[in-house]
């Protein structure tokens, strides 16, 4: 034991305990790491289970709302009077400015044919209010629904619109389906 | 014609209750939704840019603080990282909340940890073990933020600081066990600082985070000594570091005027002799702390699961269990707009209790091991106080230190050496 002296007690129990600490730390990195196979998660509104309150609008970190509204044209029924457009009790039942149904005028609304109308979303305008999806969805066919878009998304740990969704309808789906789209094939 | 239809519709439960038109005057085709999926996620370069930073910023302030001895230099990089961690990345991804990611990668079975945030987790610790906290000095943006307001700050008591420095570990316990549970992550939810780094935030949270800065005037990075989840990890790693920082460059000639030099109380003092006559009597109070610290681990335990109820109301599932039980037992008159979307789908109710029980469950078990936990963490505290371990010079605690370099120039023996090594 004399010959040994070089290092105290002390210093040999912290060289254990670096051992341990650096050997556990390999074991959970290893199996976080191991787990790694599994697709990676982003956030997503579920359109079916969305009940259209209006909180995606406020709630999220982001100044203009990640979320935004989208289109499904192939179950729209290009409705002249479309209760995703206009206000649906309107006090004169015309297609005035002033029954618009959108706070920020984000809903295009373009002639095609007799008596059918498109409706397309200027997304730079939308704020995910979700007025239009209340709207379509109580009256008309529901093509219009809200989604998360992950090019603006920050994919946070905590989302604060999950947080604040009273039907749930915000939850990790797979990076590879980071959608969940109406009408689509 | 459409009128008549928007009425009749209005109570039909079809959701097409417009058939989509067959356009035959025109040659419009309809748009497909897909052009949704066109808008990527950012590209996966810049988190592979974050993790490069991160690593060079760890390199760098381990090189300033063991080798250079530069207040200075861990200053700006401290700046450094604050602007690009902090108010560029906006604070995500960090370090302190990666605890959090990895251990839902653990525990639940269908997620994993993104490969980046695992890095994020892993590197702070594998550098702490060899060069000590220097994480904590000059790469974590939150340390940043209190670093820059701290103008007046005080000494804290001994035994308070030894108090407050619990939470930490009851704050990681909940943290990794609501992660775990899959409940969420409220490391993140109450992160004090990231309303200044994305400049918005519920007022609540404006109003705490501001008061907590208040408090960071006086109280040297509070957040990171009496709050931080992730310094109870490192603490640990760093009582076991390979290199640590020091106060002087080579011997210390106990001139006492580093005595006061740190404002996060981390400067141990040299230990007096020990008188004689004590031996006896404290070896029989370690012998009797050492038989208190199982108890103290039961006892945390029990005291800890009083909690696991209440707890337990992070999980959604929970909460909405909760609600809609008092309703249906009348003990709540109105109807919450969650059960009123839950009994809108029309799942059973039974489902959403079994479910909710199953979480209770986990968090009952999960807060025993919390305050087991918190429990030996007392223990080996009042333990660690009634062991003399004798050391000569003045030197930062190893746990403590968060490798600044405020100390250094309070050094007679350092101002030697930069006159050296200026002389050469």
């Amino acid at each position: 034991m004399k010959e040994n002296k070089k290092i105290s007690r002390r210093d040999m129990l912290r060289m254990a305990g670096r051992g341990a600490a650096g050997v556990s730390l390999l074991a959970v990195g290893g199996l976080a790491f191991w787990k790694k196979q599994k697709p990676e998660y982003v956030w997503q509104i579920d359109p079916y289970k969305c009940v259209s309150c209006g909180n995606c609008a406020s709630y999220c970190v982001l100044e203009e709302s990640a979320v935004k509204c989208v289109h499904a044209f192939e179950m729209c029924g290009y409705c002249d009077l479309c209760t995703g457009f206009f206000e649906p009790e309107p006090r004169k039942l015309d297609t005035g400015a002033e029954n618009q149904l959108c706070p920020a005028g984000a809903i295009e609304r373009k002639f095609v044919e007799e008596p059918y109308f498109e409706y397309n979303i200027n997304e730079s305008l939308c704020i995910g209010c979700a007025k239009c999806v209340k709207g379509c969805t109580a009256f008309g066919n529901g093509s219009l629904f809200l989604q998360i878009r992950h090019d603006r998304c920050l994919n946070c740990n905590e989302c604060f619109i999950a947080m604040a969704c009273p039907a749930r309808a915000i939850r990790r789906v797979s990076s590879n389906k980071p959608y969940i789209l109406k009408g689509a094939s | 014609m459409l009128l008549c239809g928007l009425f009749v519709s209005a109570f039909a439960s079809a959701a097409e209750r417009f058939p989509p038109p067959d356009f035959v005057e025109t040659e419009y085709e309809i748009p497909s939704v897909d052009y949704v999926r066109q808008a990527g996620p950012r590209p996966e370069w810049m988190g592979y840019l974050d993790v490069a930073v991160l690593a060079i910023t760890l390199c760098l302030a381990s090189y300033f603080v063991l080798k250079l001895r530069s207040r200075k230099a861990v200053f700006w990089l401290m700046i450094f990282s604050l602007l690009y961690f902090g108010f560029w990345r906006k604070g995500c991804v960090c370090s302190i909340g990666s605890v959090q990611n990895v251990s839902l990668a653990i525990f639940q079975s269908s997620f994993s940890v993104p490969f980046i945030v695992l890095i994020f987790f892993l590197l702070p610790l594998v550098f702490t073990l060899f060069f000590g906290r220097a994480f904590c000095a000059g790469v974590c943006p939150l340390g940043a933020i209190q670093d820059f307001v701290m103008l007046r700050p005080i000494k804290i008591p001994y035994w308070l600081a030894a108090v407050l420095g619990l939470f930490p570990v009851l704050y990681l316990g909940a943290g990794v066990l609501c992660a775990a549970t899959g409940s969420g992550f409220i490391i993140c939810r109450y992160d004090p600082f990231i309303t200044f780094f994305r400049m918005s935030g519920s007022i609540q949270v404006i109003i705490f985070s501001l008061s907590l800065l208040l408090i960071c005037v006086f109280v040297g990075r509070a957040y990171c000594r009496f709050i931080c989840p992730y310094s109870v990890l490192l603490r640990w790693f760093s009582r076991l570091s390979w290199k640590r920082i020091t106060i002087t460059p080579d011997d210390c000639i106990k001139c006492r005027l580093c005595e006061d030099a740190c404002p996060f109380g981390a400067i141990e003092k040299p230990t007096v002799e020990w008188p004689k006559e004590n031996y006896l009597k404290s070896k029989n109070v370690l012998a009797g702390l050492v038989i208190l610290l199982p108890v103290l681990v039961v006892l945390g335990g029990f005291i800890c699961s009083r909690l696991s109820i209440s707890w337990s109301r992070f999980n959604a599932d929970v909460r909405l269990a909760e609600r809609i039980y008092m309703e249906d037992s009348g003990q709540v008159p109105d109807v919450s707009n969650p059960s009123r979307a839950f009994r809108a789908t029309g799942l059973s109710t039974q489902a959403l209790y079994n479910d909710a029980e199953k979480i209770r469950t986990q968090f009952r078990l999960g807060t025993w091991l919390v305050g087991g936990l918190l429990g030996f963490c007392i223990g080996t505290k009042l333990i660690g106080l009634s062991i003399h371990l004798k050391h000569e010079d003045y030197k930062p605690d190893r746990g403590k230190c968060i490798s600044c370099g405020r100390c250094y120039k309070y050094c007679p023996r350092e101002h030697l050496r930069l006159k050296k090594l200026h002389e050469n």
